[in-house]
């Protein structure tokens, strides 16, 4: 058995169990938490590494042989996803402990935290598909709680449209696979991708592969199943809407991705032409969406949604350069997007609100959170030498290559989009004057929430801002990497036989 | 029974679809109850029922006998069983905190805050 990809799923589950034995102790809480996140941020590296020298890795829990038992699998792209959600549970962690208010400390933030980052990285490393609908459950369940916890009224609002649409998700998803089931006989993964080159009834798995998209269509926030995302994502405390953000759509982005990559490729004409067309009304609604705002964090959601048509316009084209160009963006956007939330948390604390015109002469008092927020925001538009303009550069030339211009000149319109809604942000919150009189606080924060030393929140912004930078500086090195975990999507025979052993 | 039980689990989907869309919070838990139960037949049916033949391996086999009962679906479902029901806890419990304060069963006003 390999340790190295139980690793990732046991260690935060270990500190939720330390975390929840510390119950009335927030400082051991706080330690454990950051801890534990230091050695899952560590295993994932080193999981990178590894899989990158020696390939795809599996392991079967409990030694029941492959299409039998429950197997994890790590290529690249989960090693890539996995690496991701260390780092962010990383920084958000740093961010939750100057952030969050005490009432939900002492309710079991912490524990709910570490659950989450267990059910997200369990979804990224599981070769079977009902584990990953176990694993989904998991992270649904922790969000759940991290969402409605402080019961706020705005927050049970949003938690309730949250939980309804999430567990209709769910059942979608469960639905597909008791059809599945009933199809193919088998849940695992690689087992499917054998049997899927010569189904006996494609138009069942075409059918099939609908239900698939619906299911983490509504998870990945994509077009016409969108609205649970703007509706709940701008309630709860800032950390939490950060962690949201950068990981929750991009479990379903990541999902998608594998499933109509190793299962569903009988019919790429019909399937992937659909998910083209929903990437392209995804973009554009979503920023559409995002341009007729004007509260920080509805602005950063409404983005969430039309990038998510950015990653998975690359899974539409299916060629080895547009699914590169897909998976650059996620690790540029995952990144990105984080650290705008946690820059709009710190905009709160000083301005007062995260309503634009209550904001003004951030670059005067803050001239730190306005560089910060600088490097992200305008990587997210696509400014040339940071990490967003190489993202879309790429999925765009793929979009050319394959002649596929009506999507490549929405990709390139949306983009320009972003940047007036992102220049809206700045030229009010941060270039434009200060609002006349003393900043009067929405004030609905407990008042020791953002009591914490301000070391800790801009510790984590400028983790993520520099490695934005370094990704938009060494975006070779990035996109060597994407381009490999393309190979290995494009090519799964590598994992079935990383699964399956010595059966083809 | 195949056909049976599949006009039974297109009525439950028909029924939890309808309550899912009305405005009463009480329904809408309801056809979450119902949506969930009639998943957890539609994969009993999907896998093929099997009356009778337990999947057990007589003593002294290695293998159960051909035509048995597939015993994973059901284990599917029981998974699927006990996290609904958690979920449904959750839920009940969070409907109950946003409108256990209001008067009438309906839902309120929540867009009020977007402007």
């Amino acid at each position: 058995m390999n340790l190295l990809l139980v690793l990732p799923i046991l260690i935060p589950l270990v500190t939720a169990c330390l975390c929840f034995l510390a119950w009335g102790s927030r400082p051991a809480q706080r330690l454990f938490g950051i801890l534990g996140c230091t050695a899952h941020l560590g295993t994932a590296i080193v999981l990178l590494i590894r899989i990158r020298e020696k390939g795809i890795a599996a392991t079967q829990l409990g030694d029941w042989p492959a299409p039998f038992g429950i197997t994890l699998v790590a290529d690249l792209l989960s090693a890539i996803m996995v690496l991701l959600a260390a780092l962010m549970g990383m920084a958000v962690m740093l961010y939750s402990v100057g952030s969050i208010d005490r009432k939900r400390e002492a309710f079991g933030y912490y524990p709910f935290y570490h659950l989450l980052l267990m059910g997200v990285s369990g979804t990224f490393l599981t070769g079977d598909m009902f584990n990953m609908y176990v694993w989904f459950e998991v992270m649904l369940m922790s969000s759940f709680v991290l969402m409605a916890l402080g019961g706020e009224r705005a927050q049970l609002d949003g938690a309730i449209k949250y939980v309804t649409l999430n567990l209709i998700s769910s059942a979608f998803f469960l639905t597909a696979l008791g059809i599945l089931y009933g199809m193919a006989g088998t849940l695992n993964m690689a087992d499917l991708a054998v049997m899927s080159r010569d189904v006996p009834y494609p138009g069942v798995a075409t059918t099939l592969a609908m239900l698939f998209l619906a299911a983490f269509g509504i998870k990945a926030a994509l077009f016409p199943l969108f609205f649970w995302l703007p509706a709940s994502y701008h309630n709860p405390p800032v950390a939490v809407s950060a962690i949201f953000a950068g990981l929750l759509t991009k479990v379903g982005v990541y999902a998608l991705i594998r499933v109509f990559t190793l299962i569903f490729v009988q019919d790429i004409g019909y399937t992937h032409s659909i998910i083209l067309v929903l990437s392209g009304l995804t973009m554009v609604t979503g920023v559409l969406g995002a341009m007729a705002q004007n509260e920080f964090r509805r602005i950063l959601s409404f983005h969430i949604i039309s990038q998510v048509g950015y990653m998975i316009m690359g899974l539409g084209l299916f060629t080895r350069l547009a699914l590169a160009g897909s998976i650059f963006y996620i690790v540029h956007h995952i990144i990105v997007k984080t650290n705008l939330f946690l820059a709009s948390g710190v905009a709160r604390k000083i301005g007062g609100s995260y309503r634009l015109e209550r904001l003004g002469g951030l670059s005067l008092t803050a001239p730190g959170l306005t560089a910060l927020f600088f490097i992200s925001a305008f990587s997210l538009a696509g400014i040339p030498p940071l990490s967003g303009f190489w993202a879309k550069l790429v999925l765009i030339r793929a979009g050319l290559s394959q002649a596929a211009y009506v999507i490549a000149a929405t990709a390139l319109a949306v983009s320009l989009l972003t940047l007036f809604s992102m220049t809206k942000i700045w030229g009010q919150a941060f270039w434009g004057a200060a609002p006349e009189g003393t900043p009067d606080l929405d004030n609905t924060d407990d008042c020791s929430a953002f009591s914490g030393p301000s070391v800790l929140l801009y510790l984590p912004m400028m983790l993520l801002a520099g490695l934005t930078l370094c990704i938009g500086l060494y975006a070779g090195p990035v996109f060597d990497l994407a381009v490999e975990a393309a190979d290995q999507l494009l090519d799964p025979t590598g994992y079935i036989q990383a699964v399956m052993g010595g059966v083809p | 029974m195949e056909i049976l039980t599949s006009i039974v689990v297109g009525g439950l989907f028909g029924s939890a679809i309808y309550l899912l869309l009305s405005r009463t919070p009480v329904k809408l838990i309801i056809g979450l109850v119902l949506l969930s139960n009639a998943i957890n037949l539609l994969i009993f049916v999907a896998a093929g029922l099997t009356r009778g033949k337990p999947p057990l391996i007589p003593a002294g086999a290695l293998r159960p006998v051909a035509g048995v009962s597939d015993p994973l679906p059901q284990a599917l479902i029981l998974t699927a069983i006990v996290i609904s029901f958690g979920v449904l806890a959750f839920a009940l419990v969070l409907f109950r905190q946003a409108f256990g304060q209001e008067p009438s069963t309906s839902k309120p006003d929540t867009e009020s805050t977007c402007t």
